[in-house]
């Protein structure tokens, strides 16, 4: 199962005369030019339109002069940037700047959360060590939708301290900070590594931080990779939440502001289109930067969101 | 998904423990135990702030009459009577698990045929497999605007066009009845489906490729391949993922608030937008409450459920 293995019998496979590279995957695609390979070529060209194709429309459209959603096409006819100045007259960029700090700041308070508790899981040995684990899995069954009305209510009045956070980015950016997810992930990777290397640094007399960042977290890239990526979708699909903190619109993120901007008639298309540019761009980056670990994390048996 | 206790760091400290003076020791405990908890403090803030206050919150609302003014009413469970024999909450019942169902069985069968499809080592299959994952990492509220420029109902809107194409007469989308609950289970398959593939493609590879090479020899059939060696194979890294999808379905709310916002005629009310409605626009924030208990409890029960049930398979 590990890749290693897989790998191992591709380069075998690759070797092997054609005829039996039929074994090579489930359906016994043919690698040599023919009737199997022209329908392989077709089916694929059709299911790149099928996910990819939208999006080019969608990238065209933010390019092109357009009122109405009909005249949408695969490539712009008149190439223009009129849509994104347009968007900053709609204050678009500031929702992006929004999105962008609460995507930041959520996302480093996320790791860092995760990173903490993860070590004291699996690195030490407590009482009510299980109870604690067990409440960390259970964050993970109470996501904004869950709560959101009465999460609404608390974050307009903190308990105990009596403040507001409604209205600023911290309203999203502290609740997205607890990721039972994140947690999880983190902590059973940190288990797999072995008790030598602490110990050996313990005699050494090095304190829990240095520890932590100096020993431990060098050891766990494949996972922060994997937290890292993950966190940032999470952070990134929020929808609920911030409609929920806003004071106003202005407090907007991105992503809610283009529905905003939908219901909006003096809007055309074009500027709502170049509103989803900007919202697919920066987690179009972190995937392309990230690919190995979403893979990574995907195939780990982890479940989105 | 218990833990089990790291027995190496214990070691150590207990042998340590016969070299350092016992007042010592005693201190060193305390630091650990403090070392511990100081830890696990952000975690434990952020989690009862915005994760389990909230949750006892909603316990406590729900059996309230809420008043902003006037003052909480405590009416006992007749908040959650009022969900049971509201009609448009049992319409939405209906409408979440129809859609939670067709969109996880859809992108179960399109993500295995995407992954039979584009199973393979080669540079141009990985660049595709890339390109076809973008769905999964836009997020949904893009997506769902994507959509709905997609499905724009006039006879030449983007997908009426190709429909025409193809000879066939142009479809309303999310503004019919009929059609909307669909539209939007599309949506969901079109951006589920890449993210089941890369799980059945990592189950693929881990198939042991000799299998296929005997069933040749014995002249089985590709049909019968899939049927009796990858199926089987496959069936394990799926079952849990997709249970574990099918019952996130059930909160699903942001593809639907903004593919149609419920509408139209509410045939596309899914509980989460009922209850959002109900708790945002209506200010009933009692039986909203009431709504998401129902929710959290169902969906608490279906996951232990899940958990045991693999867990029992597994120890079998």
């Amino acid at each position: 199962m590990t890749p290693a293995r897989s790998s191992v019998t591709s380069a075998k496979g690759n070797k092997r005369p054609s005829s039996s590279a039929r074994f090579d995957s489930a359906l016994g695609w043919a690698p040599r030019f023919g009737t199997n390979m022209v329908l392989r070529v077709v089916l694929c060209i059709l299911v790149f339109c099928i996910f990819a194709l939208p999006f080019m429309a969608i990238i065209s459209g933010a390019f092109d002069r357009n009122s109405s959603p009909t005249e949408i096409s695969l490539f712009p006819k008149t190439f223009t940037m009129a849509n994104f100045e347009a968007a900053q007259e709609q204050g678009l960029w500031g929702y992006l700047l929004n999105s962008l700090v609460i995507a930041g700041g959520g996302l480093l308070l996320q790791m860092t959360v995760s990173v903490f508790a993860a070590y004291s899981l699996s690195r030490k040995k407590f009482r009510g060590q299980a109870l604690v684990m067990l409440l960390v899995l259970m964050t993970m069954m109470l996501p904004e939708e869950v709560i959101g009305i009465p999460l609404s209510l608390i974050l307009g009045d903190l308990p105990l301290l009596g403040i507001s956070l409604r209205g600023t980015v911290l309203a999203v950016i502290l609740p997205v900070g607890i990721w039972g997810f994140s947690i999880f992930i983190m902590s059973e990777f940190m288990k797999e590594i072995p008790a030598e290397i602490e110990e050996a640094a313990r005699l050494d007399g090095v304190g829990e931080f240095r520890m932590l960042f100096t020993i431990i977290l060098p050891l766990c890239k494949p996972a922060l990779g994997v937290i890292g990526i993950f966190g940032f979708m999470m952070v990134w699909d929020q929808y609920l939440l911030p409609l929920i903190a806003a004071n106003d619109p202005s407090d907007y993120t991105l992503t809610v502001a283009l529905s905003v901007l939908r219901n909006d008639t003096t809007v055309g298309p074009g500027v709502l289109l170049a509103g989803a540019v900007m919202a697919m761009v920066p987690s179009l980056l972190v995937y392309l930067f990230l690919q190995r670990s979403m893979i990574r994390g995907i195939t780990s048996g982890a479940t989105k969101g | 998904m218990t833990v089990t206790p790291t027995k190496p760091t214990a070691a150590p400290s207990k042998k340590s423990s016969t070299e350092v003076p016992p007042v010592r020791r005693k201190r060193g405990n305390h630091k650990q135990a403090l070392a511990i908890w100081l830890f696990l403090a952000p975690a434990a803030v952020l989690g009862l702030y915005f994760k389990f206050i909230p949750m006892f919150e909603g316990f406590r609302l729900s059996l309230f009459k809420v008043q902003p003014f006037l003052g909480d009413v405590f009416v006992g469970l007749d908040n959650y009577i009022s969900v049971i024999t509201d009609q448009r909450f049992m319409d939405a019942l209906g409408h979440t698990v129809v859609l939670g169902l067709t969109q996880t069985l859809g992108a179960l069968v399109v993500g295995f045929v995407l992954a039979l499809l584009l199973e393979g080592q080669a540079r141009s299959l990985w660049v595709l497999r890339t390109a076809i994952f973008l769905p999964v990492v836009t997020a949904l509220a893009v997506v769902g605007e994507i959509w709905r420029i997609l499905y724009f109902p006039t006879a030449d809107g983007p997908l009426n066009t190709i429909l025409g194409w193809v000879g066939l007469e142009p479809l309303q989308f999310l503004n019919s009845t009929d059609t909307a609950l669909w539209s939007i289970a599309v949506v969901g398959i079109w951006s589920g489906a890449p993210y089941n593939m890369v799980i059945i493609l990592a189950g693929l590879t881990g198939i042991d490729r000799t299998l296929y090479e005997s069933a040749g020899v014995d002249g089985a059939t590709i049909w019968q391949r899939l049927r009796y060696i990858t199926l089987p194979a496959l069936r394990p890294s799926i079952v849990i993922v997709l249970t574990l999808a099918a019952i996130r379905s059930l909160r699903s709310f942001t593809e639907v608030y903004v593919l149609t916002g419920g509408g139209p005629a509410g045939s596309t009310e899914v509980w989460m937008t009922r209850m959002y409605s109900l708790g945002f626009q209506r200010n009933d924030i009692g039986v909203a409450s009431a709504a998401a208990v129902l929710l959290l409890v169902v969906t608490l029960l279906l996951t232990v459920g899940t958990q045991v049930l693999a867990r029992r398979k597994a120890e079998r």
